[in-house]
């Protein structure tokens, strides 16, 4: 056991893949002399050489398409999009080339390639280097997406996304880059497709996201002293989702809050609510609440943008509200 | 019409027999593609390369097994050259079960790994970026295979195709790109809507790479061009980019009678039609004429025979739509 920054244990997850597998090579946009502008990716060059870690010219396009076409020809790579918003300047290449080209070649080809990027609010960066756009590939049939909350999650997730055959989209958070949690030694390999429990309670079921899930714990210490006992679900996994985990859960507390940095407008918790009032209805004790971002681009000014993300403040209100 | 390339070394009797038939398999295939429409046997939309064939034909013959071809949306010359059955690629059009893809991509997705067509894209430019991951996976596994690209001149105005170009000269990839300067975009002259005169070659500069124009409609200076890229791609010594000049016969797709074009302009070019340009040439080498017709005969029986097989086709079982999203086989997103 260790204490790890999350944007260490990046590296450390990308350097235990890049150890096992020759064919795992890594890019992107001032990554390897550099080791990246938020430094999750310092030491790789040294260690994996120019070979397999390479810096490429801003050119998001051609850093996905390179990826996509080495990833058909037996490569396993690793694309960085220095910041998720940038994602809009070669979404073309992701949900038109690589989420569509295995099922319209009838399964001829397949992209085991993983696209991390800084995704998230909270560093006073103003709306185009900020929004979290999780929600923007959970819409897209092709895409597996995962964003994890700490340290640990990092490596295991990140390891297991490498190794998956199927393009995975990896939202690091940017807020949580400098967060530390304890990481065991040795390899860690996480399973995509499971959310994770990471309080029980009986009252209600909060289900959050990437650096939502940190304040959702946060909530549920603050409502347990004022008497509600909640249980907090890691959704980690947006697509494949472990469905199965929220719907126990909620099954067991009769109500259910997302807490969601995404924008309000088919956030990933308006999915969630779908399939928990189809299959589990008659468990619900009260009405779904979602605790999101409100639907407006994010502001810079740092009053402004915290009152736009979901606080702990308001997570818990929005449950004392409903519950108490 | 200029060409850059330097006289190669004359080019084998039999290899002009392969460039031969190729274009006419091209050829017979694509009118029957184009009756098959007519006849609403084929639905959808289809970009033929009428009058285009020299320049995939030439890669087809100059590129080894294990090289790969990245096509677009007027991809169906570019399949064939690699040696994808005609009744495969025909089902496919008619999305048929015996398609190349089973019918879940139509005309403008034809790929078939095991001949290393890696795709045919139909958003205009994404496909070069693509061809130049496949190059790095070449480079780096030094597997010696080449990445060839093709598409239209109408591209080289998308920043997809700056991006890669760039990408492919810093990284010095196996790529060679080839730009059918075919005079149009869709509908529109790509005169009108480029700053320079050669929408591809003009750019070569910013890139660090050499102006290449070649006609493309003559399958000798093609296969000769080709053969020169290809090589250099192979040697390690970086992508190329080639401006082949041609023409389409018909309209962009399906739903283009071409009416915008002047009509000198399409008299003037057909008068240039590859095939019988190439045919002129073999007999004029010393062909017998009857071994050309026993080779025009061939293919026009093999066309007819693989109408008859994708005609006979069933169509694809209803599985199919959830099928292949994932690796595995499936399509669930859920536990
Ligand atoms: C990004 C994008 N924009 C527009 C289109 C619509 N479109 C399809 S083909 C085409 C013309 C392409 O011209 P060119 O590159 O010269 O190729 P050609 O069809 O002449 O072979 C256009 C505009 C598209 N498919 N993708
Ligand atoms: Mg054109």
């Amino acid at each position: 056991m260790a204490q790890l920054t999350y944007r260490a244990a990046v590296a450390r997850a990308i350097a235990q893949e890049m150890r096992r597998d020759d064919s795992v090579v890594f890019l992107g946009e001032d990554v390897a002399a550099a080791g990246g502008v938020f430094k999750a990716t310092p030491g790789l060059l040294d260690e994996f050489g120019a070979e397999r870690v390479r810096d490429t010219p801003i050119s998001e396009q051609a850093i996905l398409g390179a990826a996509m076409g080495a990833a058909m020809t037996g490569l396993r790579p690793i694309a960085e999009i220095m910041f998720a918003d940038f994602f809009a300047v070669a979404w073309d290449i992701v949900v038109n080339e690589i989420a569509k080209s295995r099922y319209m070649t009838n399964g001829q080809v397949s992209f085991p390639l993983v696209i991390r990027s800084g995704n998230g609010g909270g560093l006073r960066f103003g709306a185009q280097h900020s929004q979290s756009v999780e929600n923007w590939a959970m819409a897209v049939p092709g895409l597996k997406v995962i964003a994890p909350s700490n340290p640990r999650d990092v490596i295991g997730l990140l390891a297991a996304a490498v190794r998956d055959p199927d393009p995975v989209l990896f939202f690091e958070h940017k807020a949580l880059y400098a967060a530390k949690g304890e990481v065991p030694d040795g390899e860690i390999v996480d399973e995509l497709g499971t959310a994770r429990v990471l309080r029980r309670g009986r009252d209600c079921t909060i289900a959050a996201l990437g650096a939502m899930v940190p304040r959702a714990l946060a909530a549920a210490g603050q409502l347990s002293s004022q008497g509600i006992e909640a249980t907090v679900v890691d959704v980690r996994s947006l697509v494949p989702l472990d469905t199965a985990t929220i719907l126990e859960t909620v099954a067991a507390t009769g109500r259910l809050f997302t807490v969601e940095e995404n924008p309000r407008l088919c956030g990933w918790g308006a999915e969630l609510a779908s399939i928990v009032s189809e299959e589990c209805f008659h468990d619900l004790d009260g009405p779904i609440v979602r605790i999101t971002t409100p639907h407006v681009p994010l502001p810079a000014a740092d009053v402004l943008e915290d009152i736009a993300l979901p606080s702990v403040a308001r997570v818990v209100e929005s449950v004392r509200t409903a519950v108490g | 019409m200029t060409s850059t390339v330097p006289d190669l070394p004359d080019i084998a009797s039999e290899t002009r027999m392969e460039l031969y038939r190729l274009q006419l398999e091209m050829r017979h295939f694509e009118k029957r593609a184009y009756d098959l429409f007519m006849q609403s046997l084929v639905k959808g939309t289809s970009h033929l390369s009428l009058g285009q064939e020299a320049i995939a034909a030439a890669f087809g013959v100059a590129m080894m097994p294990g090289d790969w071809t990245f096509a677009t949306y007027r991809g169906h010359a570019h399949t064939l050259a690699r040696g994808v059955p005609m009744t495969a690629v025909l089902a496919e059009l008619m999305g048929r079960a015996n398609g190349l893809m089973g019918g879940k991509g139509g005309s403008m997705h034809l790929t078939s790994v095991e001949h290393g067509v890696m795709g045919s894209y139909a958003i205009i430019g994404a496909h070069l970026t693509i061809a130049n991951g496949a190059a790095w996976s070449a480079q780096y596994r030094r597997s010696g295979q080449v990445a060839v690209c093709f598409f239209g001149d109408g591209t080289t105005n998308i920043g997809a195709f700056h991006e890669a170009v760039n990408f492919a000269a810093v990284w010095k990839l196996p790529v060679v790109f080839v730009c059918e300067n075919n005079l149009y975009m869709e509908y529109t002259p790509i005169a009108a809507v480029t700053a320079v005169d050669r929408p591809a070659a003009d750019r070569a500069a910013a890139y660090g790479l050499e102006p290449v124009v070649v006609d493309g409609n003559d399958a000798d200076v093609m296969y000769q061009t080709a053969v020169r890229a290809v090589e250099r791609a192979r040697s390690g010594a970086g992508p190329s980019l080639i401006e082949a000049l041609t023409y389409r016969h018909g309209g962009h797709s399906r739903a283009d009678p071409g009416k915008y074009r002047p009509a000198e302009e399409i008299a003037a070019w057909l008068e240039r039609d590859p095939v019988p340009l190439y045919r002129s040439r073999l007999l004029s080498l010393g062909v017998p004429r009857a071994e050309l017709e026993r080779l025009e005969q061939a293919v026009a029986e093999a066309v007819d025979l693989a109408t008859e097989e994708a005609k006979a086709g069933p169509p694809p079982a209803p599985e199919l739509l959830m099928s292949d999203v994932w690796a595995d086989g499936g399509s669930s997103w859920r536990n």
